[in-house]
């Protein structure tokens, strides 16, 4: 049985155990009409042109994992930023954890989708946020709206900064032979809200695990919103992320993406501005190798004035790893004013690597400034004979002229202790220790 | 200290040195001067060990030991430094974390420990005092933005760092006003010791008046034609290099 069929008949199984009568359910039913009828996405689908998912689709996974696990906090205490205060939100198999996880009621929800779904005081919140700008056409969104039901939930009131860092991670523990995991994330930063989330999915074993996560992120007027995602995952793990972000007034929000590990990881990010003045980051750092898969499919759209957006990707390319940018900047034509920048840069170590880079632009108003930039290289080699001149061998030569090259994209992180702990993750990446902490 | 025997060199076929000889003993100080394409910068390039530069011939021996297969960093923990003509520029790498990196491999290199931060740390300041930096370099990007002048003042911070025993300077006159060319050259003259030696490679007599050689060598197409005293400076600074010229053809 293929996978796509998997899904459908487990999907019957399944619906008359949640929400059944609500309007949630009726979502739920319409996702998986959808999904029935797109299946997955093929390299004929232009938005998919260089990644196929064929790979990864052929695997007998599980969809639900038949029991429960439990892991001792000092086994993955490594997958989370230790050293700081935070709320914690764990998933093992995609069943929350509340032995490792710390989450919180007071001021702000840090919590669980599965009480947003059931409880009734969430109602409003749900109907208001749940699928609203995860478009419901995609047949992935569709997928895994069909099957929501765990993730982390965060709801922050106006006029509120969390207190700490919210950190949520994905485990896996391979108790299965194959899993397929689909988190489902909301995030809603009332007016003139702060919050910062690091978000981290991670398998423990090599046995072969597959996500398809949604994240619907909602930032009211003003309010600034920091998500980092550290995509380092074991070489048997595949991820496709599907985050959808809606602005709006004078809102800031920036995504950090990191991706170092995973078979096959695509990332489709969007960002929806509905408001003026609003500014919108997206960056990210993919160092691969092997025959690792990275795809950043972005999408800006400006839909009113005054508005602002940052794209700075960085890539580096060993073995015959293929890294994939697809950026697309649409601006309407009420957008006037909008500055848009968009930069993807790209390192190819090996002759063997691919980097398939193709910035889109559709603007349809005529007083804007956007610009893009595509660069594919190697490192400087003048530049590595005056490393090497210093006494500094060529191995370690190259590494420091590759990190920094990704360090520009590093510097906006705004928490010190995680952008120590990604200085670490490259160090290990380029298998380098070099005379300053990375 | 430094050895070479008729060192041929070429770069895609085309022969830029053609039979070197040249012996730098400790203590000593060795100037290069030539006009433009006379093979001073390939020289200073080949010694380095760069790897676009193809040795054709000869032998490069340093304290004893031939170091014409080594790799550039093998050559840098031997005690060999190149002061560049050109720096070039690294955003993302600070001048401390490189001189950090640098002195720690070369130190890993030569079977040492990591220099504690602290005597690191007090190193970078007293070094960067006496080329008299400003602090905020050593925090900026290598060489990003610098002027020419800065870059080369960097450049001999980095050689006051690393301690060689042999400096080649290529043309880190080129580029320095007054100030600056009197602080760099004070800098080099500090570091001198009955232990290392310098190697000026210069197309004007100008730094000669600071860092005083030992001995002058004049370089013209591939060779050297002509050694004597820091005297052979000031006659070329006045007649040019043509009578040289006449000199070998009418030898």
């Amino acid at each position: 049985m293929s996978l796509k069929d998997k899904l459908i008949s487990s999907f019957f199984a399944f619906e008359e155990q949640v929400d059944v009568g609500s309007d949630i359910h009726t979502i739920r039913n319409k996702a998986l009409k959808n999904f029935e009828q797109k299946g997955f996405p093929t390299r004929k689908d232009e938005a998919w042109k260089y990644t196929s998912l064929n790979s990864i689709l052929k695997e007998d996974y599980s969809i639900f994992p038949k029991k429960e696990s439990t892991i001792e906090y000092r086994d993955v205490k490594k997958y989370l930023i230790h050293d700081i205060d935070a709320y914690t939100i764990v998933f093992i198999d995609g069943i929350y954890s509340s032995h490792l996880s710390q989450t919180t009621h007071d001021k702000i929800d840090a919590c669980l989708m599965s009480s947003a779904l059931d409880k009734p005081k969430y109602k409003d919140i749900m109907e208001k946020y749940f699928n609203k700008i995860a478009p419901s056409d995609d047949s992935l969104n569709s997928l895994n709206t069909a099957f929501s039901r765990e993730g982390a939930f965060i709801y922050i009131l106006k006029n509120t900064v969390a207190d700490k860092p919210i950190q949520v991670l994905n485990l896996s523990t391979g108790n299965e032979a194959a899993l397929m995991l689909q988190p489902r994330n909301l995030i809603v930063v009332g007016e003139n809200s702060h919050v910062q989330i690091i978000e981290r999915h991670q398998s423990l074993t090599e046995n072969p695990v597959f996500t398809n996560s949604v994240t619907e992120i909602f930032a009211e007027k003003r309010a600034m919103v920091d998500y980092y995602k550290i995509q380092n995952d074991n070489i048997s793990a595949s991820l496709i992320d599907n985050t959808y972000v809606e602005q709006k007034d004078e809102s800031n929000c920036s995504v950090h993406t990191f991706s170092f590990g995973g078979k096959l990881t695509r990332n489709n990010l969007n960002f929806y501005q509905k408001g003026e003045h609003i500014d919108s980051t997206m960056k990210g750092v993919t160092i691969i190798e092997g025959k690792q898969h990275v795809d950043h499919n972005t999408l800006v759209h400006h839909a009113q004035p005054n508005c602002e957006s940052h794209q700075d990707y960085k890539g580096i390319y060993d073995d015959k790893a293929v890294g994939v940018f697809n950026g697309k900047v649409y601006v309407e034509k009420e957008a006037q004013k909008i500055n848009a920048y968009q930069s993807n840069n790209n390192i190819l170590v090996s002759d063997k690597a691919t980097i398939n880079s193709k910035p889109q632009l559709e603007i349809f108003a005529d007083d804007v400034q956007c610009s893009h930039g595509c660069t594919i290289g190697q490192l400087d080699e003048e530049a590595l004979f005056y490393l090497k001149s210093r006494g500094i061998p060529a191995k370690e030569a190259r590494a420091l002229l590759m990190y920094a090259f990704a360090n520009n994209v590093l510097e906006s992180v705004k928490i010190p202790e995680l952008k120590k702990r990604i200085n670490k993750l490259i160090a290990n990446k380029l298998n380098v220790n070099l005379g300053f902490d990375l | 200290m430094l050895k070479i025997k008729n060192l041929h060199a070429s770069v895609e076929d085309k022969e830029i040195l053609k039979g070197i000889n040249l012996e730098i003993n400790a203590g000593e100080v060795h100037a290069i001067m030539g006009p433009n394409g006379s093979g001073k910068s390939t020289l200073a390039s080949v010694i380095a060990g760069k790897e676009e530069f193809e040795m054709t011939e000869g032998e490069i021996i340093m304290e004893n030991e031939d170091i014409s297969e080594m790799e550039v960093d093998e050559r840098a923990h031997k005690g060999i430094f190149l002061s560049m003509q050109y720096p070039v520029e690294i955003p993302g790498v600070s001048v401390t974390n490189f001189m950090k990196t640098a002195i720690n491999e070369t130190r890993k290199a030569q079977g040492l420990e990591d220099m504690p931060a602290k005597e690191m740390l007090q190193k970078i300041r007293e070094k960067s005092e006496m080329l008299e930096m400003d602090r905020k370099f050593l925090s900026r990007s290598l060489n990003e933005g610098f002027s020419g002048g800065e870059k080369k003042r960097n450049e001999i911070f980095q050689m006051a760092m690393m301690e060689p025993k042999l400096a080649i300077l290529d043309e880190t006159d080129s580029g320095l006003d007054i100030d600056a060319l009197r602080v760099v050259s004070d800098g080099v003259n500090k570091l001198r010791t009955k232990d290392n030696a310098v190697l000026v490679i210069t197309h004007y007599q100008r730094l000669l008046n600071y860092i005083v050689p030992d001995y002058v060598h004049v370089l013209l197409d591939g060779k050297i034609v002509k050694s004597g005293g820091k005297e052979l400076a000031h006659k070329l600074e006045e007649q040019g290099y043509d009578w040289l010229k006449t000199e070998m053809k009418s030898v």
